[in-house]
């Protein structure tokens, strides 16, 4: 099916928790209202029109400039074989959204993914804690703004410039 | 087991223990830790710990250029680095519009698959060696020996190539490094059947395998289970036929699935003999590929300064450890704005929780080792 196709029908269904469909670039994505984002990938994986069986990716995005963090999901059918993008903002300083766990089982990892490196609050997560960086870090590396702190467990960061370090 | 009864009368109960299996357990094929409650030899769960080999590779690629990030693709999955290449240059070439060579194109096809044939010996090799058969592991290593000659020949370098490029590849293949490579591959082939032999139709290791860690296609679905593993599983799905790129159109080449031969289906014996009959299929694409290597530039004319225009794209190949995802922000400046790593090896260990529950410790090292995961895929 068309990407077309899949927002005209979600739109359909949600009108109004969904908008900004762009349909003339490489991967067509849409936006999501973030308290419609569950019941959306739930019929988009139901509906046996559009039938995204698997959740490719969930990732985010920081965007600053428009003060606001994306969380984006990449959802794809074996049996269509279409893809579809989905984006749903969140404002920067509390960025919260609930979790996809429900529909698909891989949202776990990568939702804890996405809290540790972009401080993302996925509401009712069954386990949201790090998964790649220490429990006890300080900050979200991929945001933009982040600053790396600089020492961790009295280790140093920061590398020491190259003659300082031939002098010693 | 001995027919004694486990928990037999009052005075004699068993409890719970909490093994920490890891980070240096050498089935684990690199750093990588297992938190494992058992009771006796039968798990009631084991929870996957990663991120010791977490070196920010996604965002370096936010503060350095378009071109001087592929090399550190490589660094994702040291096993198939070709692979990372060219997900990333794809990627950029999307973004771009550019058109890679015709002849750059069946350069990369030639490397990946000599990649692919590597990381599967690697697979299978330290699969047997994993449930306790040494031999077949040097086996395997000795043919991979070659292959990394090959890629010295082709790009330099043994491991991290940084051979395919934005707009084609950096170097060309030369013609003695094709008669070299044809001659591999008469040689090869012979060699898995020495290797079924040896390995993959010996009782043994098929009682050993059989039936253990099913993974269902329901799972496979809701954990994104990708690759070898979801082809297993008897999906036959493979990106290079079902979401065309490159020149894979143009070659013929069948995709082996699980059958549940020697046991159910997708179990870890399917797991093992799909990888097998990859390596096969592998062949045919080079011989196909050797014949048909176009004259022509090996590499498009790309600025040095690259900045495509602003925009997004996910691209996806078909990696050794299944479909590689690489979601790439461009703001049109001379860095990526955003570089998203999306690896097979993640959701597969993400299962490994689910799967494992009255398992025996032993078989979650067979399904380590026939999710064929890859530490520092999982880390990035």
């Amino acid at each position: 099916m068309e990407a077309k196709e899949i927002y005209a029908r979600t739109e359909r269904k949600f009108s109004g928790k969904v908008s900004g469909f762009q349909g003339d670039v490489v991967d067509p994505n849409f936006r999501v209202e973030a308290q419609a984002i569950v019941e959306v990938c739930r019929y988009l994986r139901d509906d046996p029109e559009s039938n995204f069986e698997v959740l490719s990716d969930l990732t985010g995005l920081d965007l600053p400039k428009e003060n606001k963090l994306q969380v984006v999901y990449h959802l794809y059918s074996y049996s269509k074989r279409h893809q579809i993008v989905l984006k749903v903002d969140l404002p920067r300083d509390n960025p919260h959204v609930s979790t996809m766990e429900g529909v698909w089982k891989v949202a776990n990892w990568l939702e804890r993914e996405v809290f540790d490196l972009f401080g993302v609050v996925f509401e009712g997560h069954s386990d949201l804690r790090r998964i790649l960086l220490p429990e006890d870090w300080v900050g979200y590396p991929l945001r933009k703004d982040y600053v790396e702190q600089e020492e961790y467990d009295g280790i140093s960061t920061q590398r020491a410039p190259l003659v300082e370090k031939l002098l010693r | 087991m001995s027919e004694a009864p486990h928990n037999g009368g009052e005075a004699f109960h068993t409890e719970d223990m909490t093994i920490s299996m890891g980070p240096q357990h050498p089935s684990t094929h690199g750093v990588l830790r297992f938190i494992v409650k058992t009771d006796g030899e039968v798990m009631s769960e084991a929870i996957p710990d990663v991120g010791y080999l977490h070196r920010s590779i996604e965002k370096i690629g936010e503060k350095v250029t378009w071109h001087g990030y592929v090399p550190y693709t490589d660094r994702a999955d040291y096993l198939a680095a070709m692979f990372t290449n060219q997900a990333f240059c794809m990627a950029a070439e999307k973004l771009a519009g550019i058109e890679v060579t015709r002849r750059g194109e069946f350069c990369r096809v030639i490397a990946c698959e000599l990649n692919r044939i590597a990381s599967h010996l690697i697979a299978v090799g330290t699969f047997g060696q994993d449930i306790g058969a040494v031999t077949p592991f040097l086996h395997a290593l000795r043919e991979r020996e070659t292959i990394n000659n090959f890629m010295e020949e082709i790009c330099g370098a043994r491991l991290t190539y940084n051979y395919i490029r934005i707009g084609g590849v950096g170097y060309d293949i030369l013609p003695e490094t094709c008669a070299r490579v044809t001659e591999f591959i008469d040689h090869f082939e012979p060699i898995v059947d020495e290797y079924n032999r040896l390995l993959s139709y010996n009782k043994i290791f098929v009682e050993r395998l059989a039936n253990v860690a099913t993974i269902t296609r329901e799972d496979a679905f809701q954990y994104n289970i990708v690759g070898p593993n979801l082809r297993a599983c008897g999906l036959k799905w493979d990106i290079r036929r079902d979401i065309p790129y490159s020149v894979y159109p143009e070659l013929e080449f069948d995709i082996p699935v699980g059958a549940g031969e020697k046991g159910t289906l997708g179990d870890c014996y399917d797991r093992y003999i799909v990888r097998i009959r990859e390596m096969e299929e592998s062949c045919k694409i080079l011989r196909q590929c050797l014949k048909m290597l176009p004259k022509g530039p090996a590499i498009a004319k790309v600025a040095r300064k690259f900045k495509p225009p602003a925009g997004e794209v996910y691209v996806r190949v078909e990696a050794p450890r299944g479909d590689m995802g690489f979601y790439v922000v461009s703001d049109g400046s001379e860095y990526p704005y955003r570089v998203r790593i999306r690896t097979g090896s993640f959701t597969a260990m993400s299962l490994i929780d689910k799967i494992s529950r009255g398992l025996m410790v032993a078989d979650l090292i067979a399904l380590i080792a026939s999710l064929d995961v890859d530490a520092p895929e999982i880390d990035r």
